[in-house]
């Protein structure tokens, strides 16, 4: 039983981009229509392996950012690193019409099921957003009503992904619940000042901890600790958070 | 056979040669956890070894500290596909602590506070291979890197040195533990690439 799953995991995939769109300056939304996708799980990460003319290859990891889906379709965002190997290429020449490989999914401790009726948090830190735009979207396309609430902190109003697609969630009814912090620079008349999440900042704009949310923190490693620090001591159950991290050189997501 | 991506270079460099095979170098280091950082204060700290039903041995820091430690220069592999070279540490040797124990059973289960788990054939720990390590480039090993202490088992991939290692439980058969219950490698040998649990 497990074999076949096993086996679905670590094959390697054709997969033809149909779609670019840019979220960014410097990420881009890839949509790839794969060769017998086996279906994921919001949360869930894919290998995407590029290979040159002598057959060097260089692979990484990439979180999905579309909702589970049996069409066999799936969309990556990708953030360009300026020193990075396989970024570049992904963010900037790829083209729709190319074959790209890939396997997975992969991972499963980073993941939210649509059968999880409990309230979710989502933290996100920069384009640590993608894995939690899994799960808003596996969410909506689920019919969920799952309380869901984001806190987003970006650098900038520029570098915030899927924002019309994010201000449209966030106005329906059974909505998802988001709040942006600027790290660097704010809208207009923003009411708070640039600054990096604070305890005031998680008492405003996450779930009070007594009604026992699940959270999903991801970002960058510093992010990561400060923010479950700043839940753990808003009084958040430490097993009932779930982290998912990149250094300085990580291309997960 | 690879599909050849158009126009991909790739960026190779010397150092590459030294490395398990999909990797690649850093400089700096990066962290991966499954949940958040646990902070434990050293007089509540302590590491046991026991074979499923008893408690064999048990060290309080102060006792752990009096032990025998040696300094290690060794090279670390993240499955995530990051490798840093030339990585120092201090620690107790697990030959060290297993010194003692008369046993016949050939697996270990590691135990961290925050609940993570690691399995390990118990040959693979012996002989100067595996430590539980408190220091990093001479420094007290910091919380997110897995201080207090951390397993340090260089030759499987990283997330089999578990962090904030408080224990050992013998076993008389391999069970998976939280990355490998998850769809990781039982065993991770990086230079066989054994990633994923079916490689």
């Amino acid at each position: 039983m497990a074999g076949t799953a096993v086996l679905g995991r670590v094959t390697w995939r054709s997969a033809a981009v149909i779609g670019l769109h840019d979220e960014t300056a410097t990420a881009r939304t890839i949509a790839l229509a794969v060769r017998d996708w086996p279906g994921h799980i919001a949360g869930q990460h894919v290998d995407v392996r590029l290979t040159a003319a002598d057959g060097y290859s260089a692979v990484r990891s990439y979180s999905i950012a579309s909702a589970p889906s049996s069409d066999g379709r799936i969309e990556l965002t990708v953030e360009r690193l300026p020193s990075g190997e396989v970024s570049p290429y992904l963010t900037q020449q790829v083209m729709i019409g190319d074959d790209l490989e890939l396997r997975g999914p992969i991972g499963g401790w980073f993941v939210w099921r649509r059968d999880q009726t409990e309230p979710i948090q989502l933290v996100a830190g920069g384009s640590g957003i993608v894995p939690l735009m899994a799960m808003v979207r596996s969410r909506a396309s689920a019919g969920s009503i799952a309380p869901f609430r984001l806190l987003y902190s970006v650098r900038e109003p520029e570098t915030v992904f899927y924002r019309d697609e994010l201000r449209a969630l966030s106005n329906q009814g059974d909505s998802v619940v988001i709040t942006y912090a600027y790290t660097r620079v704010t809208p207009k008349d923003w009411p708070r000042p640039a600054g990096r999440i604070d305890a005031e900042l998680i008492a405003s704009g996450t779930w009070p901890s007594n009604l026992r949310p699940s959270s999903y923190v991801c970002g960058p490693t510093s992010f990561v600790e400060h923010t479950t620090g700043l839940l753990i001591a808003a009084g958040h159950d430490r097993e009932k958070i779930r982290t998912e991290r990149f250094g300085a050189t990580g291309e997960r997501k | 056979m690879a599909i050849i991506s158009r126009g991909f270079a790739g960026r190779r460099s010397a150092a590459d040669a030294k490395l398990p095979p999909g990797q690649y170098l850093t400089t700096d280091f990066p962290v991966l956890s499954a949940g958040p950082t646990p902070h434990i204060s050293l007089d509540r700290w302590e590491f046991t070894i026991d074979d499923g039903n008893n408690v064999l041995k048990r060290w309080d820091w102060k006792s752990f500290r009096e032990l025998p430690t040696e300094t290690i220069t060794v090279d670390l592999h993240c499955v995530t596909r990051w490798s840093k070279l030339d990585t120092a540490w201090e620690g107790v040797s697990l030959d060290v602590l297993l010194a003692d124990i008369k046993t016949d059973l050939p697996y270990g289960m590691f135990r961290s506070y925050g609940d993570y788990t690691t399995n390990l054939p118990l040959k693979d720990v012996m002989n100067k291979q595996a430590w539980i390590a408190f220091k990093y480039n001479g420094a007290d090993l910091e919380p997110e890197h897995g201080g207090p202490t951390r397993l340090l088992v260089p030759h499987l991939y990283l997330w089999k040195s578990a962090k904030w290692v408080k224990g050992l439980s013998l076993m008389p058969q391999d069970k998976p533990g939280f990355w490998e219950s998850l769809g990781y490698h039982i065993y991770g040998d990086p230079w066989l690439e054994q990633r994923y649990s079916g490689e």
